[in-house]
């Protein structure tokens, strides 16, 4: 049969809307996909059984799951991640990893079955507008109801997806186009009248900003996913090496500079570090590369940077003066106006101005992290997990961190020396979607340590996907930080709503045997003196491997700048 | 800061599915819409919605920025009330003996240079291109004798600067070859 394809393919081309679409996935090198089948989308998975040699499904435990593990393939590789759905609950179980990747530009391409053409529209037997339903939250969409349509609409999904910003678009295909004859011709997409990926550089735009870092005495950068999505991690070294610039990284840009490097000054926003958020409010030149000024990161927008002039490097028009208004925008990809900017900016140090970093973060060290990783409570807190990885791995991990406090304590504390490594749901703040990421992550990877960092209440919401791990080997390390509340939420509760716990605690079942049925190795640490034992096992295990520890359950994550306070309002306690 | 009427026009490929694409915009923001038209522009297969609201100078920036980044929206502008021309056409339909009886309800048409469409023995429809203010006097003042039905297109609107959209167009698709 598989002789018969390749012949038909070969020589006639003839082939069906099904055969059409996995070919057209081979077309673009995609060797490996998520998803989960269901009646509309049969034909293609039949067409699968046929190209198992060239193309690997992953079968997740839910179609959610199938979205998150592509986001983390695409995170962790930087290719385009493809997941596939059946039509109606299938499609819409799609929506949050789309919506998830829409806001933190993952470029995606998710196909979704549909009902046959003719029963469009009546309410048919697991029928849903996903078109509708998914246009709020894609990239570009389209419903392919003619085989003929297939080739051009997937080559034009793919460019859409990687090219410019990135983003998801979503492929609907009906049943009858599955199964519809046409003669397959794969083009790869050049391009649109409607559609600039990357606004071309104005070299006077370049100048203009250099000019501004010239005279700076303060300059102060801020960088985003923009440096990992454009590979210009070595141009941005190169550019703020050169200039002497402090950068401090948005949790979406973490990892594209290492946590050691000299002019790292750590991260920004409502947890982020005390030196970056005060001296916001005091650098007279700010650059921000690559970032979109999320509100988690500016607090309070009227008292944000006012001093300072703004320069804003971004590939996306439509960022510029969004939430903070720009002295000079420089529109284009980070890689190529970084290596502009970086040739007509002087060499300088900014040797005081870096000290006052390195002042604040004393101060930090002394109010905030010491405690944090070395607690004088026998009570552990989730920095010293974090901190322990630090110490006895390479640095060079893929960390997976899911949405709460433990994310932040991840992403404060987790040192990186290896660009692409911090996968976490930063834009929609998805509850669940590490464990699934961290799949993607590691099967883009393989040769690299994932280790998903994991609180109680996440690590429940897509608990399924151990199955996924069970079925496919897949060597994940998953560290729950178990504090049996829902830690962030209920530390609003305690610092603004009066401590009043509605609903934020956990009563957690037995994860041990839970893990254990999947066939994973587990184990459970209470008292600290086992903390590092276990974290080593965990590390040095071939295979995955479930490290539970049992965490503060009422600790804080400080620093912290409240809902509507200013950047320079950041508390230590 | 303060709203301000704009006539938005975005000109789009001609596709399923784009009209949703570019009211969600508005709805995403609670944004109303006062008008809608749709048609073809100048250039085969780029179609152009003319759309009116009232908003601030900078969140009418911001929605344009981002109706300009869809992906199947070649160009979208907006302009104050002060650089377009722009026109909306009204239909009424009255008795026709309200007309016959040589009352005043005659008289009111023609002050308001207004144009008998069709005159069937029972309705006659009339036909009144204007601005707004403009449809809408003559509304008020054929109220009195009695309207059947009455409907207002949305604004359709011609902009004052002179690039033009085939320029436009030949930029971005001079950007596609290259």
């Amino acid at each position: 049969m598989e002789e018969l394809l390749t012949k038909t393919m070969t020589n006639q081309k003839l082939m069906t809307g099904s055969q059409a679409i996995v070919h057209s996935l081979i077309a673009e090198g995609v060797d490996l996909i998520f998803g989960y089948p269901g009646g509309a989308i049969m034909p293609v998975y039949d067409a699968l059984y046929f190209v198992e040699d060239k193309i690997t499904h992953i079968l997740t435990r839910h179609e959610q799951g199938a979205t998150h593990a592509a986001q983390g393939f695409a995170r962790a590789t930087g290719k385009v991640g493809v997941c596939i759905a059946t039509s109606g609950p299938g499609a819409t179980n799609l929506i949050t990893g789309i919506a998830d990747a829409q806001i933190d530009s993952t470029p995606l391409v998710c196909i979704t079955g549909q009902v046959a053409s003719q029963l469009l529209g009546t309410d048919a037997f697991q029928e849903t507008d996903i078109i509708g339903i998914s246009m709020p939250v894609t990239k570009w969409n389209f419903q392919i109801t003619r085989a003929e349509e297939i080739p051009y609409a997937l080559a034009k999904a793919f460019y859409i997806a990687r090219t410019g910003r990135p983003g998801p678009v979503l492929i609907d295909i009906t049943k009858d186009a599955q199964f519809e004859k046409l003669e397959f011709d794969y083009k790869p997409f050049k391009g649109m009248r409607s559609y600039v990926p990357v606004p071309k550089l104005s070299l006077t735009k370049v100048a203009e900003a250099a000019t501004l870092i010239n005279a700076a005495k303060k300059p102060f950068v801020l960088f985003g996913q923009g440096v990992l999505l454009a590979q210009a991690e070595i141009e941005f070294k190169t550019f703020i090496e050169k200039a002497g610039l402090p950068s401090a990284w948005t949790i979406m840009g973490l990892s594209a500079l290492d946590s050691d490097h000299y002019l790292n000054v750590g991260m920004l926003g409502m947890h982020g570090n005390y030196a970056p958020n005060k001296l916001t409010n005091e650098c007279d030149v700010l650059i921000a590369v690559g970032m979109r000024f999320d509100d988690r990161v500016t607090g309070d927008l009227s008292r944000y940077a006012k001093q300072a002039e703004v320069i804003h490097l971004e590939i996306d028009p439509s960022e510029i003066d969004k939430n903070v208004k720009t002295d000079v925008a420089v529109l284009g990809n980070a890689k190529e106006s970084l290596k502009a900017l970086t040739d007509l900016v002087n060499k300088n140090e900014h040797k005081d101005w870096l000290e006052k970093f390195r002042d604040l973060e004393k101060e930090e060290y002394t109010e905030v992290i010491n405690e944090e990783l070395n607690p004088k409570s026998e009570i552990m807190s989730m920095g010293e997990v974090i901190d322990k990885i630090n110490l006895h791995s390479d640095q060079k991990n893929i960390i997976v961190s899911d949405v709460g406090q433990h994310q932040m304590i991840a992403c404060r504390y987790a040192k990186f020396k290896q660009t692409r490594s911090s996968i976490t749901s930063g834009g929609l703040g998805t509850m669940g979607f590490c464990l699934p990421a961290a799949i993607g992550a590691k099967m883009g990877r393989p040769k690299t340590q994932v280790i998903s960092i994991i609180g109680d209440g996440g690590f429940q919401m897509t608990i399924q996907e151990l199955g996924t791990i069970f079925q496919f080997k897949t060597a994940v390390k998953i560290v729950v930080l178990n504090n049996e509340f829902l830690g962030m939420v209920r530390q609003w509760q305690e610092l603004f709503f009066e401590k009043r716990y509605a609903s934020t605690t956990m009563v957690n079942p037995d994860f041990q045997t839970i893990v254990k049925g999947y066939g994973i190795k587990a184990k459970k640490v209470d008292k600290r003196e086992n903390l590092e034992e276990a974290v080593k096992e965990m590390l040095e295990h071939d295979g995955s491997y479930f490290l539970e520890v049992m965490v503060g359950k009422e600790n804080n994550v400080f620093p912290m700048i409240a809902t509507g306070a200013s950047v320079s309002e950041i508390r230590l306690k | 800061m303060k709203k301000q009427r704009y006539t938005i026009s975005v000109f789009t490929e001609d596709v399923v599915g784009i009209l949703n694409r570019v009211s969600i915009i508005f709805t995403r923001r609670k944004i109303n819409v006062e008008s809608i038209a749709a048609s073809e522009s100048e250039i085969k297969g780029i179609y152009r919605y003319t759309i009116v609201i009232t908003e601030t100078a900078d969140q009418i920036n911001k929605v344009v920025g981002q109706l300009d980044k869809q992906v199947e929206v070649v160009k979208a502008l907006f302009h104050p009330e002060s650089e377009i021309v722009h026109q909306e056409i009204a239909l009424y339909k009255v008795r026709t003996g309200v007309l016959a009886a040589g009352g005043n309800a005659e008289k009111i048409v023609r002050a308001h240079n207004a144009r008998v469409l069709s005159v069937e023995v029972e309705f006659t429809v009339i036909e009144k291109t204007g601005h707004k203010e403009e449809t809408q006097q003559l509304f008020d003042d054929l109220q009195p004798f009695g309207i059947l039905e009455f409907v207002r297109s949305g604004r359709v609107a011609i902009t004052k600067p002179m690039k033009t959209l085939s320029s436009i167009v030949d930029q971005l698709e001079k950007l596609v070859q290259n």
